[in-house]
């Protein structure tokens, strides 16, 4: 067989039980796309040693039979997770050297089902932006260029290098995270599909936390057969979070039936906003008459606090940050900055943090600090967490109403070029998030699908929104339109 | 609500985040940029709304107050920036 690392999990799945390949090939397959793929920057630390002896564990565990889904299955891994040994850095400069102790339980759970760790995936630094510009190892690339220039693209962010491993074929597929978007952005950037599950489907334990209330990992995979695969394996009760969910895991993939007959899928009218490009609406149009010809129901919905998403993620996602992001202060782990004779413990915390977070997890860490303190803890921060709670009674009352699913767009453009933005206000930037971050203040169910190209043959994603817990239903539907859309064009290779 | 250099400087403070005199303006004037946006949500009519504290709905699950996964001091400083002894080592904290 050929071009290994090009595979879906489900194909390697089925290949490595008919004894057609073994997991060592995979691995080498990848590990060779890697070597060739400095320019796009997505693997920051490589693990090949460690990805070859979990391919051959894996290659006996399939020998002996009965083996997971993802056993023997090469992934790369967003540098936000932390693995046992391996450089975690969440792409920061106040994170280097750092070696974690302990495994986090997504990875763990990979690991125990089989799957096999290529290296860590580069991101915008502690998964703050929509560009993977602000990361402490520079830019990751999107594979995709439009058909008239060679501008270096964005692969979205933060999940920006998972994205762009996953389009590149370096990979079969990867983890992400999500707490505005981070894991649907980048997949619509770069045509690749991308789940967040509900919130407390996935533990947070050992992810490097941004937004607690908001991030939730998910599988980044090349087609939906995969993001079901995938997420079942990352999904757990874990009693080492407090806020993930004791509920069984269904299995995902057996609930891929194509079938949508029946299923009120609903339109919501906010979503439709001003000085969108004319080809997303046009998706969005066709993504519906998708679902409609399928034998689904079409309902205009309203959504009437969309508006206030933004607004709202922004004080909650920096409040929480600036406390998260407190315990990096030079003392237990992580950078400690040079000291000036006489310096005491408050220049240390000052010049560790300076030094350690980049310029938007700065500013972000300060807006938050702001919005909690004192006199302004119930304008910003708690008026910020009354409108979530409207923002997620917007959703209750669609889905009470009979709603089974959202459809929506996934970004209000297609991959914009590198450095495009420098020059825009901090605000201009969030507005990526538009479309997907009431997912994450809703703590729903988010699915990102790959449903055509723009006029400059850049990939555009739609986004389906489901019922809480009910991902199976919702992959069911993105199955369908995915069938409908028939999305299957990939990057010409430049790199 | 406009953020002027002095709150700029006090809010760093608060974080613990070392900003130079010369770059306090430009941080002002982001944070005057972010607010003006967060501003919006003045707009919502929040009366009798209780703030979010979780998604779910759901009583935290309780645990016997023991120690889990404990004597791992070895492994707790094996990333610290100083560690003698077996303690974390900052500068002087008394003086």
């Amino acid at each position: 067989m050929s071009d290994l690392n090009t595979l879906t999990i489900a194909a390697a799945r089925d290949a490595l039980r008919k004894g057609d390949t073994t997991s060592a090939a995979l691995t080498a397959a990848c590990l060779s796309a890697i070597e060739g793929s400095g320019a796009l920057n997505a693997f920051v630390h490589n693990t090949p040693d460690l990805a070859m002896q979990q391919a051959e564990a894996a290659d006996a565990r399939l020998k002996a039979g009965d083996a997971p889904d993802m056993c023997g299955i090469p992934l790369g891994i967003k540098d936000l997770f932390c693995t046992k040994g391996v450089p975690s850095q969440a792409a920061s400069n106040i994170l280097k050297g750092f070696l974690p102790e302990y495994e986090s339980t997504v990875t763990q759970n990979l690991f125990d089902a089989g799957a096999v760790m290529l290296g860590k995936l580069n991101m915008d630094e502690f998964a703050m932006g929509s560009s993977n510009e602000t990361s402490a190892y520079g830019n990751a690339v999107n594979p995709w260029r439009r058909s008239d220039d060679d501008t270096a693209l964005t692969p979205g962010g933060s999940s920006g290098g998972s994205a762009s491993a996953v389009a590149a074929d370096l990979c079969l597929a990867a983890t992400g995270t999500d707490t505005g978007g981070s894991i649907r952005q980048p997949a619509a950037f770069t045509g690749i599909t991308g789940i967040k599950p509900t919130y407390g489907r996935c533990s947070r334990w050992g992810v490097v936390a941004f937004a607690s209330s908001l991030d939730q990992a998910g599988p980044m995979t090349k087609d939906v057969r995969d993001a079901a695969i995938m997420l079942e394996a990352m999904c757990s009760y874990d009693a080492k979070d407090s806020t993930s969910m004791d509920i069984p895991v269904p299995n995902f993939e057996a609930m891929l039936t194509g079938d949508v007959k029946g299923k009120t899928i609903g339109i919501p009218r906010e979503y439709r906003l001003d000085g969108i490009p004319d080809e997303i609406d046009a998706l969005w149009t066709a993504g519906k008459e998708m679902l409609a010809d399928a034998g689904a129901k079409i309902v205009d919905i309203s959504l009437p606090h969309t508006k206030y998403a933004l607004p709202a993620y922004y004080v909650i996602a920096p409040a929480e940050a600036s406390s998260n992001l407190a315990r990096y202060d030079g003392v237990r782990y992580g950078h400690r900055a040079k000291l000036s004779h006489g310096d005491g413990i408050t220049e240390m915390y000052e010049k560790t943090r300076a030094e350690g977070f980049g310029h938007e997890v700065q500013r972000r860490v300060m807006v938050g600090t702001y919005v909690l303190s004192a006199g302004f803890y119930d304008a910003y921060y708690n008026r910020a967490r009354k409108v979530r709670a409207l923002i997620k009674k917007d959703f209750d009352d669609a889905f009470a109403a009979g709603v089974d699913a959202i459809l929506t767009p996934a970004t209000p453009s297609s991959a914009f070029g590198l450095g495009e933005m420098v020059d825009a206000d901090p605000v201009q930037m969030y507005l990526n998030d538009v479309f997907t971050v009431t997912v994450n203040l809703a703590g729903l169910p988010g699915i990102s699908v790959p449903a055509g190209v723009d006029a400059k043959g850049l990939p555009l994603g739609l986004q389906l929104i489901g019922r809480p817990w009910e991902e199976g239903d919702l992959l069911n539907t993105a199955y369908a339109l995915e069938q409908a859309a028939g999305f299957v064009s990939k990057p010409a290779k430049w790199w | 609500m406009s953020i002027d250099t002095a709150t700029a400087a006090r809010v760093a403070k608060l974080a613990r985040i070392k900003v130079e005199e010369d770059q306090l303006p430009a941080l002002a004037e982001e944070f005057n940029t972010i607010l003006g946006f967060i501003e919006q949500l003045n707009e919502v009519d929040v009366e009798g709304v209780e703030p979010m504290t979780s998604v779910t709905p759901q009583r935290l699950k309780r645990r016997e107050d023991v120690v889990t996964e404990g004597d791992q001091q070895a492994k707790i400083l094996s990333n610290a920036p100083d560690a003698r002894e077996g303690f974390f080592a900052v500068p002087k904290v008394v003086e």
